[in-house]
């Protein structure tokens, strides 16, 4: 059942989208904005963090009381959130309450004030965040990770968040200059999905946003890292926990890679599939060892990384980087089986429908469509692209992706080194 | 919707939905952490993981995959009231979504060396949420607040408990309580019902009835002095809250505190899976304008789930970096007392029915939420309650809102809790 999709460009280079879905009297609008953390400025971690924030809370048109008033009124939702690449405007109503939501989301896109009391109180908001996570061990290891994996100022290696030293001196001037530079109708698209007419749909937005004017800056996808020189052992010792959260990784590969697909399949087979794919089979069933064990990978329009998480006992650190090891020694050295391989092709083409169900999931499939360029017919043509994956292709994409020898390796928790 | 019981007690729940080519499957249980008593805390949640684990006709090697192959997702979760598993996946899958859920109700293996296994799994699940100051400060308060009623522990269990159950306390708590006359299935999707129906009987139909344990029916007595809970941990950042003894889902007070919620905190629905979804709306939220708005509270929250039995209304704060924990406590009793009263205004209850109607359009946004939503309602009351949620809210009065602000938001009633960071935790790098 292919997605019946409408797609409009406005001669202000601003991309509409649309899709009907009758399972609810509900409508889900994404605006997505191609700048993310990414964009943040040097020494300003935090900048596109802050001004999710701050964003929906008053515009030229609507002081932040009436935006309240307009939604709440409803039960309509707004959020905005920031990504690495994306900041994203989101909007869920009812069907009869689109007319009354949608105005505000476009406006809250195009016309955010920043009222300097927001800043102040949303600043106050993101540090508390940026605090909790400094005690949470899993924030602590990936942050570290990433930090490790690019470093030297590389966008990829500061958490979306930012820091706590940089978000501090951020003020409204951060974030107008940063919304300024980056936010255009050119550099936006917006889906509507749910159950209404997809062309009136696309005519409502276009009405809201057919005249805004501007350009900003082209984002230009962060670069390669310097190869990671050798393996690495990281330890953040966090005496105070109950146990340790372990992440291990590589810098993985772009979604506009040919290996794409491949590293797809290797990612599902190796740390997803059922209860964690291979090291979930290793390291939960059967020794026992962890709740949570899995891989993920984050290919967006840079080269995102490749990660194995582990939340373990203190006791079990050493023999989870050991198992861990051992998984990722066994595929380089034997492959996947056949049957991984083809078990995996056939999941992740039969669990489509499942992504393509609600408002929410249609519309995060199509904005991310759009961000990469392929095409209104992507679900049509993505069986086919999993199913071209060969057996021998995921083989390379292990031996490119998947080196023990040049992993590095976090532990956050009561840990605080391998025995001697 | 189509409801039958067969002849084993079973009860069966079909709705059809037609707009993509899926379907849901949930088999509820009436079992969850309230029929622990003291040793076996945890039995019904580990016993709910023992249950994914290969059962006579599906060998444990082959567990891997069995839902996957039709690109359908599996889970389960177990809570005070209940224990539930789910399929979802195209619909074409349905027999073998049955075919599992046959062979969990009668058939698990319950291997020694699995059991042993899993013990460890689940302390290292316990341990994880402990590493979470938040759910430390909860489970504390829980056990603060119920002084006789089992919802007072853990549905994870104590760690004492955990690491001495037997595989015969798991084995015997299955065997009480996964009967057919015990459970509700419930199947949404892209079916028909006739169909669906015959092929229930066929998997289903050959299971003989049990005699489900009686339920405990112990009755918390009324809370006669505020109760407090300060927790001085390791941390970064220090939290707030209170809980106060609420009704339970059949008692008529329930609509209007769930109203009166939204007013305080915002309109979070009744999905306790998925929450619908979407972020709940605050900004008109008096806790939101009085804590968040002012920078004293970085995030504010309500909680009040529906239940069997009276269980917690819970209000959460944040403190904000900087701030101090009296101040936020001060902001939100001051606004709890002003509730209690003054009552609140026709505006703001005109303003949680707008969303509270919305909150239950999302809360049935899948295939997965609908069947979840009836077979949580059919383990917890009747599944037409979820049917009944917009008439129930509709006939909520003023007045009745502000007596159950004044009745239940008394100090007397209520378990506050405190986790106050001692030292950082984040330690140096090596």
């Amino acid at each position: 059942m292919a997605l019946t999709v409408v797609r409009r460009v406005l001669p202000n280079g601003l991309t509409i989208i649309a899709a009907r879905n009758r399972l609810i009297p509900a409508v889900s609008v994404a605006i997505g904005v191609n700048a993310g953390a990414s964009a943040d400025p040097e020494g300003a971690a935090g900048t596109a963090a802050l001004m999710a924030l701050v964003l929906d809370q008053g515009t030229a048109a609507y002081s932040a009381d009436a935006i309240a008033d307009q939604l709440d009124g409803r039960g309509a939702s707004l959020s905005v959130g920031a990504g690495r690449q994306q900041i994203v405007v989101s909007a869920t109503c009812l069907v009869d309450d689109l007319d009354a939501v949608l105005p505000v989301a476009c406006d809250v896109t195009r016309n955010p004030v920043f009222p300097e009391a927001e800043v102040a109180t949303r600043r106050g908001e993101l540090l508390t965040a940026i605090r909790e996570a400094a005690d949470d061990p899993g924030s602590v290891a990936v942050d570290a990770l990433n930090e490790a994996l690019y470093p030297g100022g590389h966008p990829l290696g500061r958490p979306v968040r930012g820091t706590a030293a940089d978000v501090s001196a951020l003020t409204r001037a951060s974030l107008e200059s940063f919304h300024r530079r980056v936010f255009s109708p050119a550099a936006t698209t917006v889906v509507a999905v749910g159950d209404l007419d997809a062309n009136a749909l696309v005519g409502a937005v276009a009405g809201r946003m057919a005249d805004w004017a501007g350009t900003s800056a082209v984002a230009t996808a962060p670069g390669l890292p310097p190869p990671v020189p050798g393996r690495r052992l990281i330890v953040r010792a966090m005496p105070g926990k109950s146990q340790a959260d372990v992440a291990y990784g590589f810098v993985g590969l772009a979604r506009s890679d040919p290996d794409y697909y491949p590293a797809v399949v290797m990612n599902n087979a190796l740390g997803q599939y059922a209860i964690g794919g291979r090291l979930g089979d290793s390291i939960r069933e059967r020794q026992g060892m962890a709740y949570y064990v899995f891989s993920s990978l984050d290919a967006s329009v840079a080269a995102g990384p490749l990660m194995v998480r582990a939340g373990v006992a203190a006791e079990n650190v050493q023999r989870t980087i050991e198992s861990i090891d051992s998984e990722l020694n066994a595929v380089l050295l034997h492959g996947f089986t056949v049957k991984e391989v083809d078990d995996t092709k056939r999941y992740l083409v039969g669990s489509l429908p499942r992504q393509l169900e609600t408002n929410g999931g249609i519309a995060g499939f199509l904005l991310s469509a759009e961000l990469f360029g392929l095409g209104m017919d992507h679900d049509v043509r993505l069986p086919a692209h999993i199913a071209a994956v060969t057996y021998d292709d995921v083989a390379r994409v292990v031996r490119r992706l998947l080196d023990p020898s040049r992993a590095v390796m976090v532990v956050a928790g009561p840990w605080t080194g391998p025995a001697e | 919707m189509h409801e039958s019981t067969l002849a084993n007690g079973l009860t069966v729940l079909v709705q059809e939905v037609h707009t993509a080519p899926l379907a849901s499957v949930w088999c509820w249980y009436k079992v969850g952490s309230r029929d622990e008593g003291p040793g076996v805390t945890g039995v019904s949640h580990w016993v709910e993981h023992m249950n994914f684990k290969g059962t006579r006709n599906i060998p444990r090697d082959q567990v891997k995959g069995i839902i996957e192959q039709y690109g359908g997702s599996w889970n389960g979760y177990t809570w005070i009231d209940q224990t539930t598993y789910l399929e979802t996946a195209t619909a074409d899958a349905l027999d073998r979504m049955l075919f599992i859920e046959a062979e969990r109700m009668v058939s698990c293996l319950y291997e020694p060396a699995d059991c042993e296994s899993e013990r460890t799994v689940i302390i290292s699940e316990l341990q994880g949420g402990d590493n979470d100051p938040e759910q430390r400060l909860d489970t504390e308060m829980t056990a603060t607040a119920f002084k006789a009623h089992p919802y007072r522990h853990p549905t994870i269990g104590w760690i004492g408990d955990l690491k001495t159950m037997t595989r015969d306390d798991l084995f015997g708590h299955y065997q009480r309580y996964y009967v057919p006359n015990n459970a509700t299935l419930v199947i949404v999707g892209d079916v028909s019902t006739d169909d669906v129906l015959a092929r229930v009987e066929a998997a289903f139909g050959p299971i003989p009835p049990g005699t489900p344990a009686r339920r405990t029916t112990t009755v918390e007595p009324v809370q006669e002095a505020e109760r407090r809970v300060h927790l001085r941990k390791p941390g970064t950042t220090a939290y707030w809250r209170a809980a106060y003894h609420a009704p339970r889902f059949g008692d008529a007070d329930f609509f209007p505190l769930l109203a009166l919620d939204g007013i305080m905190s915002g309109a979070a629905g009744l999905n306790i899976w998925s929450g619908g979804s979407v972020p709940t709306p605050q900004r008109s939220a008096r806790l939101y304008r009085a804590l968040v708005n002012t920078g004293l509270a970085s995030t504010v929250g309500g909680f009040l789930a529906p239940t069997a039995e009276p269980y917690l209304y819970a209000l959460s704060a944040t403190v904000a970096d900087g701030q101090s924990i009296a101040a936020v406590e001060r902001a939100v009793l001051g606004q709890i007392e002003l509730a209690a009263r003054a009552g609140v205004t026709a505006a703001e209850l005109a303003r949680v029915r707008a969303q509270l109607r919305a909150r239950f359009v999302f809360d049935g946004g899948s295939v997965t939420d609908l069947a979840h939503q009836l077979g949580y309602f059919a383990t917890i009351g009747r599944w037409q309650d979820w049917h009944e949620v917009g008439a129930r809210l509709a006939a909520v009065t003023i007045d009745q809102v502000n007596a159950v602000a004044a009745r239940y938001l008394t100090a007397d009633n209520r378990t506050i809790g405190i986790f106050e960071p001692t030292v950082g935790s984040a330690g140096e790098t090596r």
